[in-house]
């Protein structure tokens, strides 16, 4: 079982989470990724890290509620467990030979992002960030990404904070502008992610991606979450999350992220009730 | 006596009954028939089985116990070589170990000895009261990685004389592909789960969600005071053919369908891990783990569940008894047949149709039997212009694995060959690192539960031998 030390609710549909696990926080980075089980009998889901402290022994996860699974999760309170967590699961961000980097992130993504920044933040590289919502109320971390950040652009789909519009506005003008990248890195929807790809590409700037497919072992054993990439199948568990943008078939993995999006609506509503019963 | 000349009958589900249910498929001998079954046994001199079996039981003589009635005597006998009695009663392919040797077989059948291992495994397990004899402690620390059939046996063993163990398992629960892969139908979870249960009575940890490779290093289990490391880590990544349209929505490796299915549960009507309840469905492949798949697909409902072999029934690789069970509950086979493409639904007029990407058939191609392989093996010749398309809605693909390469890529000085396997020394289960052994499907590929365990066996053998030196 695993204490869940910490919980701040970020927006109200977001909550992050400190969980006790020395042994994963000991050898997480930023870009890998943990799995857990809320309960016995519940299901496996894969969470990118979103900070770790290697002294305290805890690992930060943020999650949106997006299914039966999520939800069972956020009714968790500090002090509670959870029955399994196990991790470091995937690669590491890659940082060699990066200067200046473009950090690119998307809703609940964000929060993914944001150890990746800090980490080139700490490795003393120039750090642009731009990060986008869809709208004021679901603005996260905002502050975080201000501190590890050169330059931070946040940008709101309906224009109630900050500039409006998508992310790959300000992304094409800076790159337009000459800012010199070394590297894009882009963590959110797979519909940004697609965009942003499509706006670097043109210039060649490289262009990294931060995939989360369906998964289950996490471990390299059930191939669940493969993705082509170059035309080659890959398993985003071993072999990633991290990918090459320019070489990710985004319309297979979209059209592979909602084969089951039926019965995560009907586990929401179970779990809706259930709640609902309760309080 | 005159020797009957037929094994008795092992009692079954009815086909089309259990074809519908999860609950395992044979139901065991009585008492009555065991001892009747024991009688066959010659118990000749040269004991050909025991040469068959690969951790070598002591068949005849734990039979000659079931003759008198001395099931606890028997199963004594039995686990003085295998660490899981009544996981291999059910799994292992006794016609081609054992059982194949038999003297009784030259004229008849052979003796029943797989169904007698399960009796006297399951007769221990209901009727056992008494205290284990524990070891006493030799102070020495074995890590073991993987909690499947090898890592089970080969700490099982070391336990037993004496060595304090510590299995890491990647997974939540202890059992590898015993829970993960092999149906509860085939064999019940709750089985294994009394299997690990004595291990740990022997004072075996089991550490779940652990990746070796992962959260620790094996070269950090040295630093932690572990003087050996056993790997078992199973095989690796699903193979696909690389055809068109393999990654459509309904397709699955063998290994995620049945993980779905047995260690999430999601066959269960309240499961959170969800799975495609699909009507028509197509698994490409011919051995065991193709036979676990079509015959799960049939219980989670499906009104077409069909084998896509490229060879013929002959050549199949699976167990002649999954084959029967499979046929007999309804798996059609299309042998002779090889898919080339995967075909999937397109609504151009509405992309937001929820259908588009989800499979609707399989394209194959008849093929014939040429000239042998290296194997010995007749390739499969395509015939050309034969393609069709069968309409499916779901696709598995149970071709195999590659090796995992998360313990390779973290641990220095461990040689693996081309095809990703660890490199062992076969007699001990040595690698290239010092104290470090192997075994299982981590070293030979997709093989058999027993191959496994007396890879296991051996690897023990020599640790305890490597330990007893320093």
């Amino acid at each position: 079982m695993y204490k869940i030390v910490k919980k701040r609710v970020l927006n109200p549909t977001v909550t992050m989470m400190d969980i006790y696990a020395p042994l994963v926080a000991k050898k997480a980075e930023a870009g890998q990724f943990i799995i857990l089980r809320v309960n016995n009998d519940g299901e496996r889901i894969p969470l990118t890290v979103a900070g770790y402290d290697r002294v305290a022994g805890t690992v930060k996860i943020i999650f949106q509620i997006v299914g039966g699974t999520t939800m069972l999760l956020n009714a968790k309170e500090e002090g509670d467990y959870i029955q399994d967590f196990v991790g470091p699961l995937g690669c590491a961000t890659k940082t060699d030979g990066i200067k200046k980097v473009c950090i690119v992130g998307g809703g609940v993504g964000c929060a993914i992002a944001l150890p990746v920044a800090q980490k080139f933040h700490e490795l003393g590289c120039e750090v642009h960030s731009i990060i986008g919502f869809r709208n004021k109320d679901l603005l996260i971390l905002e502050d975080e990404f201000k501190a590890c950040s050169t330059k931070l652009t946040v940008m709101t789909d309906d224009g109630s904070y900050g500039r409006q519009g998508v992310v790959t506005a300000p992304l094409k003008e800076a790159i337009e502008s000459g800012e010199n990248y070394d590297e894009v890195i882009t963590i959110g929807p797979l519909i940004m992610m697609k965009f942003v790809v499509a706006a670097t590409k043109p210039y060649g700037v490289p262009t990294t991606v931060s995939m989360n497919p369906i998964m289950i072992d996490g471990t390299g054993m059930c191939g669940g979450c493969r993705l082509t990439v170059g035309g080659k199948t890959k398993f985003a568990c071993v072999d990633g999350p991290d990918f090459n943008g320019f070489e990710v078939d985004f319309d297979e993995a979209m059209a592979r992220s909602d084969a089951y999006a039926e019965f995560e609506q009907k586990a929401r509503e179970k779990n809706c009730n259930l709640f609902k019963g309760a309080k | 006596m005159a020797i009957q000349p037929k094994k008795h009958e092992m009692p079954v589900q009815p086909a089309l009954v259990r074809a519908r249910n999860f609950e395992e498929v044979a139901l065991g001998y009585s008492e009555k028939v065991a001892v009747a079954e024991a009688q066959r046994c010659l118990n000749c001199k040269n004991k050909p089985c025991v040469e068959g079996c690969p951790v070598n039981v002591a068949i005849p003589d734990f039979i000659s116990k079931v003759k008198t009635g001395d099931f606890e005597g028997a199963y004594q006998i039995i686990s003085e070589s295998s660490s899981l009695p009544a996981v291999c009663g059910r799994v292992c392919p006794q016609e081609t170990q054992c059982e194949s040797k038999c003297t009784v077989g030259i004229k008849f059948e052979p003796v029943g000895i797989g169904r007698l291992e399960r009796f006297v495994a399951d007769w221990h397990n209901a009727h056992f009261k008494g205290k284990l004899a524990l070891p006493t402690p030799n102070g020495h620390k074995v890590a073991v990685v993987g909690s499947g059939p090898s890592g089970l046996t080969c700490a099982g063993d070391l336990a037993k004389k004496g060595y304090k163990v510590t299995v890491f398992e990647a997974l939540h629960v202890a059992g590898g592909v015993l829970v993960y892969g092999i149906p509860e139908f085939r064999l019940p979870k709750e089985i294994v789960e009394k299997e690990v249960e004595t291990l740990k009575k022997y004072g075996v940890d089991i550490e779940t969600n652990v990746v070796i490779g992962k959260t620790l290093t094996v070269d950090e289990l040295f630093e932690d005071g572990y003087e050996a490391v056993f790997i078992g880590s199973g095989a690796g990544l699903p193979r696909f053919m690389g055809i068109k349209g393999e990654s459509l929505k309904g397709i699955y490796s063998a290994n995620e369908f049945l993980t779905r299915a047995n260690l999430m549960k999601a066959y269960r009507a309240d499961a959170q891990t969800p799975i495609l309840r699909a009507k028509n469905v197509a698994v490409v492949g011919g051995g065991n783990v193709a036979m676990d798949a079509a015959r799960t697909a049939l219980r989670l409902g499906a009104e077409s569940v069909r084998i896509i072999y490229r060879r013929s029934m002959e050549e199949l690789p699976a167990r002649k008894e999954e084959v029967e069970h499979a046929e007999e509950e309804g798996v059609k086979f299309d042998i002779l047949r090889n898919p080339v493409e995967i075909i999937g639904y397109n609504n151009p007029n509405d992309r937001r149709d929820r259908k588009n990407g989800c499979v609707t058939g399989i394209k194959v191609i008849k093929c014939e039997l040429g000239e042998p392989d290296e194997k010995g093996r007749r390739k499969p010749v395509e015939v050309a212009g034969s393609e069709y398309v069968i309409d499916v809605d779901c696709v598995i693909m149970a071709i195999g694995t590659s090796p995992n390469p998360l313990i390779k890529n973290t641990t220095e000085g461990l040689e693996v060959n081309r095809h990703g396997g660890i490199i062992v020394e076969e007699d001990t289960g040595k690698t290239s690192k010092d104290g470090v052994y192997a075994g299982g499907d981590a070293v030979t590929g997709a093989a058999t539960v027993i191959l496994a365990m007396g890879a296991g066996k051996t690897a023990a053998k020599a640790i305890d031998t490597y330990l007893s030196k320093n």
